[in-house]
């Protein structure tokens, strides 16, 4: 049976998704490209960085856990939304420790890529220079929780993809922090560096050891294009 | 007319900033026709002769001198501008910012893997500055005005920001031109 | 690996049948038997549960209560509220650490005593209030504590310490707590006589959307704070696809000034299982479940009893009146210390032995709530007035209060003024009113609905407690104009940052930015433009905050920058030479003077 298709708008243009769709996925269809970190397609959405807050019929609501209904109107692309989006954006950056200059996930980095598409030079907030710990231990695979935006993407694809439950959540508020399934360390898990969880940060917070900086200085991911610009070509062709 | 004055320093900095600086090359000449150099390592001017126009500093605060040179910057630039991700977030020297100063101290002096030190002395000459419990972001001690990211910052960034100031445009950098890396 | 530990840990598993979704339980009571969840109890439970151990630590390292590090055998929390720092708790902490010897946070030598704060427990009208374990001692002052803790020491229990009871049922054998009930003003609603049963019975007598039908016709509206149409809530639970129906009771009451559920708990029981049964017949469940906050602990065992009483009596347990086919139960879920579960989905998350997280909505709790089954999740209040509007019905209900408040609204007011306690008052009721009522004069700002609400100046005394003016889940805080109004929303501040779930990032890390630059304009060295600064921060955060902590938070920096501007810009100055004020030299080379032993020769 054919489901009916439902059209809504955002910034005004008309777009067509499926029952059950979010706006996130809806969106990447028709190539409209809503910022987001902690979203990424086939994953749970996690709903945690607020970076794909939009306004749906005047209330802010997250792109990628609202469905879409029959004549919603979204706004994506606003200065408004994007200022928002930068405080989010420097939130993030003043709460860990990001040293790009030496970090083997720059270039490739969606928290990095983030910034440059909203053209942040630099926080507006002081830093907070936590205390925070690396844990080297896996032969294969390197966390650095300086690095992490707690986006909960590697609990979920550990739990839902691997079906391992390797990382979760500990602490509470600023406390919060990744944990492994093991007293300490992320060696006393099952985790392999094939597995999901190993695959999906957005920074160089869980990362393979030994592939580091492989792919050159301007020819990055997010060297030359912005991120989201994949998807915004979808709506160019 | 007289030319406005350009002034530059590196803080708790490694000089990359200022070595991407001249990678400006031949733009060189342009630059001083544009602007006469200050206080700067680059023509080894050591005070300010009066008030500059622009003030570009590279490095953040990590000791008491670098925190006096900055504030000197502050009073002497109409423009000042952080350079580079040290002046901006500290950068690998604020790495330290989690220990305290004698753990620096002794990683530094005493115990560090490649460290000879047989008499266990701590350097403390009363010319050396005294450090500062972290290092600081230069805009967390001075008002900065333009921050421009880069370890160090293109050439490209640093001749088209300056060259906007320099003629009175708006300081707008295309995509490729703010990186953090 | 310890043996007595793993068996004391085995044996609590299976006493809530190594059931993960009773994971708060098991570790509450892993707590209580051996002083701590370390990482041996962890992983016992792990294994005992079949869950990944991770997610035990998870739950461990989220709730107050909890803790992997041994404490004292006696562990005293003292309520470092706003309202208690009025009252003097900073004299009454002193007191206490210099009895023990220690200092707040930490734990005596021979392991007995641990001191530390604790967000407010719901006893601001008798403050300053500590918890002793899991008993309340309230009306403390710096000269009462040599005595409590020799007393403490001679009893080795604090259930055990004498003192004198306290009025209505606190002095019932099973509350058995010097808590009083203040009482002040009984309205027509919740404090009125009340025959029990009677509503129930003609709730029975109708047909369940019938009664659902009458909820509307009253306009009831949730007394949590949120103000969501009860009639309307339990529609969608009633309409959702769904085997097994869930109603469940907010009794987490943390919006700090707020202890009216306490009272109502303590002395309308009657009307709140009549209340839930009400809403079991309507939405069709035979489950109730109450979520009792941590600090409330002293009366569940009362609670219990009562909900025994009420079974035997026939208004709940099987065929309830006898009416065939109509089973419903309650039973009592503890919370263990998290603001955060007063959000009804994280009150799920917690009922469902998880990390207090508000859940991703939709789909809402109506839809699938506890467990996936639709639930309702109403408050104490809101429970009581569904038994009052059968037993009235609507017509009459819908006469109190206002045209779009109906009934009445249950008060905890304290703070600066003579008479703190319970008030019901109409909805409609003025900030004047009821200021008068309390005995407060001199008044400067009155925070109506806690910290998460608004800071009232006396232009805005006139305004009225209804739901299109000032709503609030309760809680009225009173200053006076001793008060510096900065300093207190710093306070509240410390409190959001503690109790923020940390899910969602405007929320954990903006808060903290927020109190960041609150403290620094205290500290003397603000200027104008941080005044922008803090309500552009205060607006992402609100804006871009996923449940309704972080979309309040900021209210006490936001509402004090709007209603009482002229305290910030009388501190505030435009530094005109270019240096950040807020970077102090001499603090930042003390470390570095000490360390070498000479002073710096340019600063």
């Amino acid at each position: 049976m054919e489901q009916k298709a439902i059209t809504f708008t955002i910034d005004g243009v008309e777009i067509k998704g499926s029952p059950g769709q979010t706006i996130m996925q809806a969106a990447d269809e028709a190539g409209v490209y809503i910022p987001r970190l902690c979203y990424l397609k086939d994953l749970t959405p996690h709903g945690s960085c607020r970076i794909c807050t939009v306004m749906v019929n005047g209330r802010s609501q997250a792109a990628c856990t609202q469905p879409i209904t029959e004549g919603m109107v979204v706004e994506n692309n606003t200065d408004a939304l994007d200022e928002h989006r930068r405080n989010i954006v420097d939130m993030l950056f003043v709460e860990g420790n990001h040293y790009c200059m030496f970090c083997e996930k720059s270039g490739n980095c969606e928290l990095q890529a983030m910034a440059y598409r909203l053209g942040i030079c630099a926080p507006k907030y002081p830093y907070l220079f936590p205390q925070s710990n690396v844990d080297a231990s896996h032969p294969d695979i390197l966390i650095d929780r300086n690095r992490c935006i707690l986006c909960g993407r590697c609990v979920i694809a550990s739990r839902d993809v691997d079906g391992k439950n390797v990382f979760e959540f500990v602490g509470r508020g600023p406390e919060k922090r990744i944990a492994v399934n093991a007293e300490a360390k992320l060696s006393d898990t099952d985790i392999d560096v094939t597995d999901k969880a190993a695959q999906v940060c957005p920074v160089g917070a869980i990362i393979k050891k030994r592939v580091g900086f492989a792919v050159p200085i301007g020819e990055r991911l997010y060297d030359k294009e912005p991120i989201g610009s994949d998807i915004e070509s979808k709506k160019n062709k | 007319m007289e030319k406005p004055k350009l002034a530059t320093t590196s803080l708790a900095g490694c000089f990359g900033c200022h070595m991407s600086f001249l990678d400006i090359d031949e733009r060189i000449l342009k630059l001083v026709e544009l602007v006469q150099f200050d206080k700067s390592p680059i023509d080894d001017i050591k005070e300010f002769t009066g008030q500059c126009l622009v003030g570009l500093v590279e490095g953040g605060c990590a000791n008491e001198e670098n925190v006096h040179v900055l504030q000197k910057f502050r009073k002497n630039c109409d423009i000042l501008i952080s350079v580079g991700d040290c002046a901006i977030n500290g950068g690998i020297p604020a790495m330290r910012n989690d220990l305290s100063i004698k753990e620096c101290f002794e990683e530094a002096y005493l115990n560090g893997p490649s460290v000879y030190n047989p008499s266990g002395v701590l350097p403390d000459d009363k010319e050396l500055p005294l450090l500062l419990d972290k290092v600081y972001p230069c805009h967390e001690v001075v008002k900065i005005d333009y921050h421009l990211p880069g370890c160090p910052p293109s050439a490209d960034t640093l001749w088209e920001a300056l060259v906007a100031l320099l003629t009175n445009k708006p300081l707008e950098l295309p995509y490729e031109l703010i990186k953090y890396d | 690996m310890n043996e007595t530990l793993q068996a004391t840990v085995k044996k609590i598993c299976e006493e809530n049948g190594n059931d993960r979704t009773k994971m708060i339980n098991i570790v509450k009571s892993v707590q209580k038997k051996i002083g701590c969840v370390n990482n041996e109890s962890i992983d016992s439970i792990a294994k005992q549960v079949n869950a990944p151990r991770v997610d035990v630590e998870g739950v461990v390292s989220f709730y107050a209560f909890l803790s992997k590090e041994s404490k004292g055998k006696i562990v005293i929390r003292l309520c470092n509220d706003v309202v208690d720092k009025i009252k003097g708790v900073d004299k009454v902490a002193e007191a206490f650490c210099d009895e023990l010897g220690i200092k707040m946070g930490d734990t005596t030598s021979d392991d007995t005593f641990t001191l530390e704060y604790t967000p407010c427990i719901g006893m601001c009208d008798q403050a300053p209030a500590a918890l002793i374990n899991d008993t309340v001692v309230t009306d403390l002052s710096p000269d009462k504590i040599k005595k409590l803790i020799s007393d403490l020491k001679e009893q080795n229990d604090p259930s055990k310490i004498s003192f004198p009871k306290g009025d209505g049922n606190n002095a019932h054998e099973l509350v058995n707590s010097m808590v009083n009930n203040n009482i002040l003003k009984k309205g027509e609603v919740i404090f009125s006589d009340f025959e029990s049963g009677a509503s129930l019975k003609k709730a029975l007598s109708m047909k369940p959307e019938e009664v659902i039908g009458v909820i509307k016709t009253s306009s009831l509206r949730g007394r949590g704070g949120a103000g969501f149409p009860t009639g309307l809530k339990w529609e969608f639970t009633r309409a959702a696809k769904g085997d097994r129906k869930i109603v469940m009771c907010n009794a987490d009451e943390g919006e700090p000034g707020t202890f009216k559920d306490r009272v109502i708990l303590t002395e309308r029981y009657d009307l709140l299982f009549e209340g839930m049964a009400i809403a079991g017949y309507a939405i069709g469940s035979d489950a109730g479940i109450i979520y009792l906050r941590g600090e409330y602990l002293y009366l569940k065992n009362f609670l219990e009893s009562m909900i025994g009483k009420a079974k035997e009596n026939g208004f709940l347990g099987k065929k309830i009146l006898g009416l065939e086919g109509f089973d419903f139960d309650i039973r009592i879920q503890m919370g263990a210390g998290a603001y955060i579960c007063g959000e009804e989905s994280a009150l799920i998350s917690s009922c469902e032995g998880l990390r207090g997280d508000p859940k991703t909505r939709p789909p809402f709790p109506a839809q699938k709530g506890y467990k996936n089954c639709p639930t309702t999740v109403n408050n104490v209040e809101t429970f009581c007035c569904v038994s009052k509007i059968l037993d009235i019905g609507a017509e009459k209900f819908v006469q109190i209060g206002t045209k779009g408040s109906t009934g009445t609204k249950v008060l905890s007011i304290s703070g600066d003024c003579k008479k703190p306690g319970i008030y019901e008052f109409p909805f409609g009721v003025t900030l004047e009113e009821l200021l008068g009522d309390a005995g407060a004069e001199d008044v400067q700002a009155v925070l109506v609905g806690g910290p998460s609400g608004q800071f009232i100046a006396s232009d805005g005394f006139k305004r009225k407690i209804c739901f299109t003016d000032l709503a609030t889940g309760g809680s009225i805080v009173i200053f006076n104009k001793q008060r510096n109004m900065l300093e207190i929303a710093d306070e509240y501040m410390a409190f959001f940052e503690e109790e923020s779930c940390g899910y969602c990032t405007p929320c954990r890390v903006g808060n903290v930015l927020l109190k960041k630059c609150l403290e620094r304009i205290i500290d003397g060295k603000g200027e104008p433009k941080d005044l922008d600064y803090l309500n552009e921060l205060g607006e992402s955060i609100k804006l871009t905050s996923r449940c309704g902590l972080g979309q309040t938070s900021p209210n006490p920096v936001l509402t004090t920058i709007k209603n009482f501007r002229s305290q910030y810009e009388s501190i505030i100055k435009e530094k005109k030479d270019g240096m950040q004020p807020g970077f102090d030299i001499k603090k930042a080379i003390n470390e570095a003077e000490n360390l070498t032993g000479r002073k710096s020769v340019i600063f």
